[in-house]
Parts: C-alpha cells; sequence; structure tokens
C-alpha cells in the first residue's frame, strides 16, 4: 500500500495498515484487498459493483472493516453493501470512506449500505468520512443507510464528518421491530463553501422498540446545513431526537426535527438548539491561560467529542 | 503583590455616564486573604474582572508583582498567575470536568487522582463528578464547586473568587472555608475573595469594603467587620426605627 493509502485508513479507520479479522478494501474504485473469517464471509456482488457480507448467526465480538480509498481524480462510484447479520451476533462493523484528491476534478463515492439484523443482534456501526488533497475537484460523498431491525436487535451508529468533504447527502433509514434499539450519533463540521444535507428517518415499528438520535454539528465560514430527523413511533416505544448546532461566520443551519406518533403509545419527544458559541466559555477558558483561538477549538472539540 | 492605582470604569450611554468604579486604590501583599464586601452593585465584580482583564478599565493602573498588567489580554495575565473563579460560571456541552480541570492545571495528562483530590477540596465526590459534562445537567451550586475546583487546580499566585459560596449547601461550604484557609495556612497564594459570608471574612487578613465604586473602608478584619455590622442596621432608616421601638 503506498503512503496516501494509509493516511487514509488511518483518518477514516484508525487503522495502521491491514485490520484484523475480516475486512475489504476498496480502492479507487477496484479491489484493495479482502480477508474473511470463518464466521464473516464477504462476496462480491454480481448484479452490481458492491459487496455481500455474511456475518453467521452466534458471532461474537468479531469486527469488520471496509474501508474506501479514492486518490485518482475524476473517479465517481456508486456502490451497493448488504449485510446480513445473522440471530445473536455482537460485532462492530467499521466502514469509512477517505478521497484525496490532487486533481481538478470531482472525486465522487456514494454508497448505498442496507443491513438485515436478526432477532438478538447487537451492531455496532462506525462510519467516518474524510477529504483531503489541494486540487481544485471537490470531493463528495452521499451515503444512503438502510437498516431492518429484527426483535430485540439493536443498531448503534457512529458518523463522523470533520472537515474536508465539499457536498454530502445523508439518507438513513432504520425500521425496529419489537423491543429493537436504534442509537445514531451523528457529528460534522463544514467550513468553506461546504454543504451538507442529513435526512433521517427512523420508524419504530414495533412494540418496545426504542430510538435516540444526537446530531452535533458545527458550520463555519459561509457553509451550509441542512438537517431533517424524523421518528415515527407506530406502537408502543420510545423516541428521543436531540439536535444541537454551533454556528459561526455566515454559515447557514436549518434543523427541521420531526415526530410523529402513530399509537397512543408512543412517546417521543425533540429537541433542537442552534447558537454561537457564548463569550463567557471562551472568556473562562482564556483565564485558564488559552488564547482566544485554542479556546474557541478546545470548546468545538468538546462539543464534537 | 498586587497594586491598583486609581482605577475607573465609566459606561456611557447617550444621557449620561456612569461611574461604575470611581478611583480604587488598592495594594494587596503576597499571601495575603483579602474579602471584598459591600452591597450589591456596588462595583465588586467589575474590580475583580477589571484585575483578570475580562472588562477594560477607562483609566487607571494595574501592578501584578511589578508589572503593568493593565494593557494585557485575559490570556496573557492568566500566564503571569492571575486566575478567576466566575460568580456564575458558564457551562460547556461536551466538555467534561476532567477536561476542564486538565486545561486549568495546563497538563493534558492530569491524572485521574489528581482530578479528584480538586474535586474533594470543593466537598465534590470526585468520582460521581470527574467523568460528568460540564452542562446544563448539573446544578448551579455543582457548577460553582467545579468552577472553584479548577481555580485550584491552576495554582496560581493570586486567586480571586467571586462570591465562592453562592448555591453552595451547607455541608459544601464547611468544605470550601476549610479549604480557602489550607490555601491561606500555605502562605503561596493572594486571595482575594469576593464575599458577604461572615465564615468567610472570619478567615481574612484584611477586608475592603467597596459601595458605590468606591472602597468606603479599609483594614484589619477585626476592626472593620464590627463596623460593617454596625453600619448595616444604621444605614437604614426601617431597621434602625425598628430597632429603637
Amino acid at each position: 500500500m503506498e503512503k496516501i493509502d494509509l493516511k487514509l485508513l488511518k483518518e477514516i479507520a484508525e487503522l495502521e495498515g491491514t485490520p484484523q479479522g475480516a475486512y475489504n478494501i476498496r480502492k479507487n474504485g477496484g479491489a484493495g484487498g479482502r480477508a474473511c473469517t470463518e464466521h464473516i464471509v464477504i462476496d462480491t456482488k454480481t448484479d452490481k459493483p458492491g459487496i455481500d457480507i455474511r456475518i453467521a448467526p452466534g458471532t461474537q465480538h468479531e469486527s469488520v472493516h471496509i474501508p474506501v480509498i479514492i486518490t485518482e481524480t475524476g473517479l465517481t462510484e456508486l456502490v451497493y453493501n448488504d449485510f446480513f447479520i445473522g440471530e445473536d451476533c455482537d460485532v462492530d462493523i467499521i466502514a469509512g470512506c477517505g478521497i484525496h484528491n490532487t486533481g481538478c476534478e470531482t472525486s465522487q463515492h456514494d454508497g448505498v449500505h442496507t443491513f438485515y439484523v436478526g432477532k438478538n443482534s447487537r451492531v455496532r456501526y462506525v462510519e467516518r468520512h474524510y477529504g483531503e488533497g489541494e486540487g481544485s475537484g471537490a470531493r463528495i460523498m452521499n451515503p444512503q443507510t438502510i437498516v431492518y431491525l429484527e426483535e430485540g436487535a439493536s443498531i448503534n451508529m457512529e458518523t463522523t464528518q470533520i472537515r474536508g468533504i465539499d457536498s454530502t447527502k445523508r439518507e438513513t433509514k432504520v425500521v425496529a421491530g419489537a423491543g429493537a434499539e436504534v442509537v445514531i450519533t451523528e457529528k460534522l463540521l463544514t467550513h468553506g463553501a461546504q454543504t451538507a444535507e442529513s435526512d433521517m428517518e427512523i420508524i419504530l415499528q414495533g412494540e418496545d422498540s426504542s430510538g435516540r438520535v444526537i446530531s452535533r454539528s458545527v458550520a463555519q465560514d459561509t457553509s451550509q446545513q441542512v438537517f431533517y430527523p424524523r421518528m415515527t413511533g407506530e406502537a408502543r416505544c420510545f423516541g428521543h431526537v436531540q439536535c444541537d448546532s454551533i454556528i459561526m461566520g455566515n454559515a447557514k443551519i436549518k434543523s427541521i426535527p420531526a415526530i410523529i406518533a402513530d399509537s397512543m403509545e408512543a412517546q417521543l419527544i425533540h429537541e433542537a438548539a442552534i447558537g454561537r458559541i457564548a463569550g463567557d466559555q471562551i472568556t473562562k477558558l482564556m483565564t485558564l491561560g488559552l488564547t482566544e483561538e485554542e479556546a474557541e477549538e478546545k470548546i468545538l472539540e468538546g462539543f464534537l467529542q | 503583590m498586587l497594586k491598583i492605582k486609581d482605577l475607573v470604569f465609566q459606561v456611557s450611554d447617550e444621557d449620561r455616564t456612569l461611574g461604575i468604579l470611581q478611583g480604587i486604590t488598592l495594594t494587596i501583599p503576597d499571601n495575603k486573604f483579602v474579602v471584598i464586601t459591600g452591597p450589591n452593585g456596588g462595583g465588586k465584580t467589575t474590580l475583580a474582572k477589571a484585575i483578570m482583564g475580562i472588562v477594560q478599565p477607562t483609566g487607571g493602573q494595574i501592578l501584578w508583582n511589578g508589572t503593568d498588567v493593565t494593557g494585557m489580554s485575559v490570556t496573557e495575565r492568566a500566564r503571569l498567575g492571575i486566575s478567576y473563579g466566575f460568580q456564575q460560571p458558564p457551562r460547556f456541552k461536551g466538555l467534561r470536568v476532567r477536561d476542564l480541570l486538565a486545561l486549568a492545571s495546563g497538563r493534558e495528562d492530569l491524572t485521574h487522582d489528581e482530578g479528584c483530590q480538586y474535586l474533594t477540596k470543593v466537598g465534590l465526590c470526585a468520582n460521581d463528578y470527574i467523568e460528568r459534562e460540564v452542562d446544563a445537567s448539573l446544578s448551579g451550586g455543582e457548577v460553582k464547586r467545579i468552577e472553584i475546583a479548577t481555580i485550584l487546580a491552576r495554582k496560581s499566585g493570586l486567586m480571586i473568587f467571586d462570591e465562592p459560596e453562592a448555591g453552595i449547601d451547607l455541608w459544601s461550604f464547611a468544605k470550601l472555608t476549610e479549604t480557602f484557609r489550607a490555601i491561606h495556612d500555605a502562605r503561596n497564594a493572594t486571595l482575594v475573595v469576593i464575599s458577604h459570608q461572615e465564615r468567610i471574612i472570619d478567615l481574612a487578613d484584611e477586608i475592603v469594603m467597596v459601595s458605590g465604586g468606591k472602597i468606603t473602608k479599609q483594614g484589619p478584619k477585626d476592626e472593620i467587620f464590627p463596623q460593617i455590622l454596625a453600619n448595616t442596621i444604621a444605614g437604614c432608616s426601617y431597621m434602625s426605627e425598628g430597632a429603637a421601638q
């Protein structure tokens, strides 16, 4: 692997070289390495670009890394990755995409990830977006994530995009069965003239299902963000949507959380706040010896941590 | 040594000029414990903020250990060993108590035990708080005590506390006065505490009474404290008439 590949892998998956356990590295639209384990099998799709990941029932404490790296300018791709997770599993799935664009053409990765999570399985899904490169070519990522949770299953999804991506449109849909639990933590920082849109739909379909969305974002310079998290309760369930944004410079943020109850037993809450960094927060950190810039950086770091 | 010379702070609007500080002159020798007291709106907090650099005075001079800090930024003053505990400390979404203590001590590698020691000194059960976020989930009294803990962690030469007792329960307050006494006994920091609390005033070497933007009384605790108490009654016609009846 080249130096630049290793750097991208470290940024998106905290990897030093090839990962442990099962993995599939996609590089510039082609194969960059793959490993299966006894319980986790990865196959290339035959009808469209992408892979199928099959995790055997009862697989415990294993991980799958599926990073995507793009270093060619002008490469545009649409990839379908399907995860079939058996019953009673406990697995970590680490995805992410890093683009290094030094050219003047647009590099774009659109990924459609679909998860079928079997009964009583627990999945932790981590997705990081990272972009770099001096070129004038745009770095674009449009991830689509669809999750079906069977009875008692859970997914804990963490998505992070801190700078580097010029345009992103994220679509997330989760359908939770009886007793299933979905937790989504979204962290986003845009700057320059970047744009980001996150459209989320959580359907709490089964009895005693629960959902929690925690979205924290920072918009700097002239960047623009739109959040549209919707939570629907169709049975006795509990849902909480929390969107918090810090606005800076001449940025624009639109936050439109929606809660929809289709059952009298549904308990749904939403909170949304947009505001600037409070002056007394900066002053307080300056009294601890930080400069104004360091104070601002610490406040943002804490907010997105 | 802290030297304040003829400090003035005025705010103006279209119609009038208001003198918040009207020529404060004060010298506080090293390692002294000075309590600043006086009626609400008298200029105590403005004076404290001017020493820290949060408020820029419109006249006068502030010298800390011989250095003129009047034109310096908050950051520069902090690095020279001046610290200030806010009367109403801000909250931070996402920053944990341990992060603030690490920032205050200037050491990212501040150990769990060290962090906990500062919390214990302000009457907080350290293990319950060290990993908590300093956000709206904490009560006013809790945030206030965490604020005081950050000042302790700074180990600065001049510690200014702005009404440290406000919002703190009786039990924690006892712990706090003990901590102030211990800092004073160690004789390696100057303490300036804005307070109305008898038990804090009782710890002081000296009392400075600030009222209407001026120092109206100043001297050793044993001399000034009885006068303040007498004035409180005499100054209010309703109370003094009531007392006479």
